[in-house]
């Protein structure tokens, strides 16, 4: 409550009288299913995230154990556990299923709700001094679309989807496999989980404009947020140009589904492969979309740990911009085998190596960061250092992937998952855990243990390498993605991963029960409890921090550093 | 566009002696075989007996058991890809890893609290920020033009001495040979068992391969009658998807015999992991072998017409060929292609 920096005498004086009123909370269902506090809204994002992480996660576990080893195992039991048939088509569309589901929870209900619904929301009004989003009620409509498309998606996987229960499309849906190759109403439930959850993205993200845009407190110019609100405001606007593209592209295969149409269908003058087009254009600034507030977050892990400002502020500020904008000119390297011209594949493969430009840019700045520093090796810096080398071994592997002469081997097989893998479950999934570490005192008002957080991430980072570093060599031994069975030559890999796998799952527990640990019996959070280096605003206020904070909004001087 | 078209173009200037080396070696050899082809057919024409399939190697065509390599290339643009995929790729990624590993290293160590009690207030370095943004500048550049000149060198497509239809079905591939009297395998995955009583790896294995001739330019046009499949063969280093209402064209250049195992690379449906592809590369004798087995025949025998009586039977001939499909045989791919 105490904390100063060079700006506390304004909340001092908000605090005196803030007691009285602005920490008063209306009551359990009017607070938790009314809300219009961004912290509220930002906490049920968490949990949200945190629960559909289990179901994802849990259906990963699935496929670990299914891929163990060769032949068909368990997809039968399961299968018929979901009131299946019991034939062996149906059993391997379960396996599709799954696959599906993992991508689409993951992409759409963990990754998403976490990074920008969940920490967005907590602590982007926060650091720019603003006392809440700008439209308050939009950002309460934003969190519980999610639900039902979450409840939409989740129930898919009872009805049918053409050859047996659920949609088994891939999370990519391409068409005709997703048209006239999947019967029944799984599909069709799917897209409409995929609109609202599109819709609440942009809903979000109209909101985070405008607040990064007018609400920043007096002091606070652009070129002094920190770079946590510089990527969120890029994410923003990826998100605000590219879900419409999706929303497009997934109406035309409901028309196409349902009414007749055939925008994707030749016969009728359409093209498959008009589907791909659209849906990579949002796809792929979509993979931007979940590492970018990760890049904020390391920054700001990394400059309170080292006790140092960012290196190289306005840099990584612009390299996250770059990343955004060209982004959305290399959609087609996902596409390298449709049979597109080789002045085409020239572009695309050029288009792409140019991302790693600023990507090196943001990896080499954030150890600048460090060097000189007088760093401290608390949980989330763990993570964040994990990140960082974790995230350049998941981004050379996509300076190969980019060379369209090459993608013809790599293409659709395990390296490309390995790939992926490595910046989204080793790069946005660390950041995640680097943020939740970072600012669970904040949030809570209570420490979580260091002992069980360093634990969780040895293990964590042990378990996913050992599950994700041996899909390389399958990727290069020639394997397919999205196969519930393989040639025996792949089997001593595959065992390996889903080792990793049991690694990783073990780990989880350690977090589970910080987690419940910390809330109940944690030490109590002071206001600053990172110390010197840690100088944005959220460090100025109490933790947790008032329910209205900033209602004398504070002014940003000239030595307020990032 | 224009302009760009030029760079590529001067980018990929490098490629075009290669191509035409590539295409000189191709002929050379071809021509002598195709003729002995043409003069051995008659004598042959009559008799179809069973044709000798080879059996698989382990060590090629096929994945290596904890394997963790490219598989071994048998095209020349396999072998230059797997040059410059093993050869500048991986040494560049991994020296950039083990650079910000070893940086890192460094600071943790160095930079430690105890070690380092005072922080230091640098927070900008315009030089180091100019060389570690046009450092990686000079590296893509090195990586981008030899990649530039592989996508070059994979679509410079020499004259086909050989054209095959691949067309994917919800789970098994035809087989088209529009030059050789336009025949049609249908091709389905083998039984686990069915397999190994073969000695073929399971999952791999298909009931009907795809043969084509050794040192043959082969072009390869791939469609598909409902869903997207993908048509890969890593040995060859080719994939291609085969997309409904669309023609997709490539081609390969096998320089041995043997046996290359692919599988389905793109998601189509409940057995997406059970369409397998299976090319049997063989010398232009047993090629003509085995056309003439399945009822087809070479192009030299289109000029004598005593050679071919009936060449309507063709499709019947191939419908009754050898180890009857499993799947039903649909034999109207060409509906959905124009």
């Amino acid at each position: 409550m105490t904390d100063t920096t060079a700006t506390a005498s304004h909340f001092h004086a908000h605090e005196d009288h803030g007691h009285h009123d602005a920490d008063h909370k209306p009551a359990f269902f009017q607070r938790w299913f009314m809300s219009t506090n961004h912290k509220d809204i930002g906490t049920l994002y968490l949990i949200f995230a945190i629960f559909a992480g289990i179901v994802g996660g849990a259906i990963s576990g699935l496929m670990r154990a299914e891929l163990a080893q060769p032949g068909i195992q368990y997809l039968q039991t399961w299968t018929a556990l979901m009131g299946g048939a019991p034939d062996f088509d149906t059993a391997l569309h379960m396996w599709n299923v799954l696959i599906t589901a993992h991508g689409l929870i993951m992409v759409f209900f963990m990754v998403m709700p976490a990074i920008i619904g969940g920490f967005g929301n907590w602590f982007v009004p926060i650091m720019i001094g603003a006392p809440d989003m700008a439209f308050p009620r939009m950002n309460n409509i934003s969190f519980w679309l999610l639900v039902p498309a979450f409840l939409m998606l989740l129930g898919s996987s009872f009805v049918s989807g053409g050859t047996g229960h659920g949609a088994g499309v891939g999370w990519t849906v391409y068409a005709p496999l997703s048209t006239s190759g999947s019967a029944g109403p799984a599909v069709d439930m799917g897209i409409f989980a995929l609109h609202i959850a599109g819709a609440s993205s942009i809903l979000g993200a109209i909101n985070f404009i405008t607040t990064i845009f007018n609400m920043r407190a007096p002091g606070m110019t652009l070129h002094k947020m920190p770079l946590f609100v510089w990527s969120v405001l890029v994410t923003a606007f990826l998100l605000l140009l590219a879900l419409p593209v999706l929303a497009a592209a997934i109406t035309m295969l409901l028309t196409d589904r349902n009414f007749g149409t055939t925008f994707y269908d030749a016969s009728g003058g359409g093209d498959p492969v008009l589907y791909q087009h659209l849906f990579w254009f949002f796809g792929h600034p979509e993979v931007y979309i979940m590492i970018l507030p990760g890049f904020g977050i390391i920054s700001q892990i990394v400059s309170t740990f080292s006790k140092k400002p960012v290196f190289g502020y306005l840099g990584m500020a612009y390299a996250m911009v770059a990343i955004g904008v060209v982004g959305f000119v290399v959609w087609a390297h996902h596409m390298f085998t449709t049979g597109m011209s080789v002045d085409v594949k020239m572009y695309f493969t050029a288009a792409t190596m140019v991302i790693a430009v600023p990507t090196g840019i943001k990896i080499f700045s954030w150890i600048a960061t460090m060097w000189g520093g007088s760093m401290t090796f608390k949980t989330p810096m763990l993570w964040a250092i994990g990140f960082i080398f974790l995230f350049t071994v998941g981004g050379v592997t996509g300076v190969v992937l980019a060379n369209g002469g090459v993608d013809n081997y790599m293409h659709d097989t395990y390296y490309v998952v390995a790939h992926f893998h490595y910046v989204l479950s080793l790069g946005a999934v660390f950041s995640l855990f680097a943020a939740f570490y970072y600012w669970f005192g904040k949030m809570s008002g209570r420490m979580y243990n260091e002992f069980l957080g360093q634990v969780h991430f040895w293990l964590f980072f042990i378990g996913v390498n050992v599950l994700f570093f041996p899909m390389h060599f399958l990727g290069l031994d020639g394997m397919p993605r999205r196969i519930p069975d393989y040639p025996d030559a792949f089997a001593k890999w595959n065992s390996l991963a889903t080792h990793g796998y049991e690694i990783m799952a073990f780990s989880m527990i350690f977090f589970f029960v910080n987690i419940f640990w910390s809330l109940f019996a944690g030490k109590k959070a002071e206001g600053n409890y990172w110390g010197e280096g840690a100088t944005t605003l959220e460090w100025t206020l109490s933790s947790p921090p008032p329910y209205h904070q900033f209602e004398q909004l504070p002014h940003i001087g000239d030595d307020h550093s990032h | 566009m224009k302009t760009l078209k030029t760079i590529m173009m001067a980018l990929s200037l490098a490629a075009i002696p290669v191509a035409a080396q590539a295409q000189d070696a191709a002929t050379a050899p071809a021509a002598p075989a195709v003729a002995a082809t043409a003069e051995a057919a008659p004598a042959a024409a009559p008799a179809a007996p069973a044709f000798q399939h080879r059996a698989p190697d382990a060590n090629i065509g096929q994945p290596i058991p904890g394997g963790f390599k490219i598989q071994p290339q048998v095209t020349e643009i396999g072998q230059d890809a797997e040059w410059f995929h093993n050869s500048l790729l991986m040494p560049i990624i991994t020296i950039i890893s083990i650079f910000v590993l070893i940086l890192l290293a460094y600071a943790v160590i160095r930079f430690r609290a105890k070690a380092n009690p005072v922080p230091s207030k640098t927070s900008h370095n315009t030089l180091i920020e100019i060389v570690w943004t046009l450092v990686p500048v000079l590296i893509l550049l090195v990586i981008a033009v030899p990649s530039i000149r592989l996508l070059a060198h994979q679509y410079a497509q020499p004259k086909p001495d050989l054209t095959i239809k691949v067309i994917g079905n919800q789970w098994y591939w035809t087989y088209q040979y529009p030059d050789n009297g336009d025949f049609e395998l249908v091709s389905n995955m083998l039984p686990d068992a069915e397999a190994k009583k073969r000695g073929e790896p399971r999952m791999l294995a298909v009931d009907e391969r795809v043969v084509v001739p050794v040192n043959a330019i082969v072009k390869v046009i791939v469609t598909s009658n409902d869903v997207i499949h993908s048509w890969a063969v890593p040995a060859f280093w080719t994939k291609m998807d085969a997309v409904p209402g669309r023609l997709n064209e490539t081609w390969f250049k096998a320089d041995r015999e043997g046996l290359y195992y692919g599988q389905c690379s793109e998601l189509c449906g409940a057995r997406h992991g059970y369409m397998p592809i299976a090319v049997e590369v063989v010398s232009k004798e047993k090629f003509a072998e085995w056309v003439r087995s399945k009822g087809g025949k070479m192009p030299g025998e289109d000029a004598a017409p005593a050679a071919a009586p009936a060449p309507a039977a063709a499709p019947e001939v191939a419908a009754a060929a050898p180890a009857a499909p499993a799947a039903p045989v649909t034999s109207q791919p060409a509906t959905a292609q124009n």
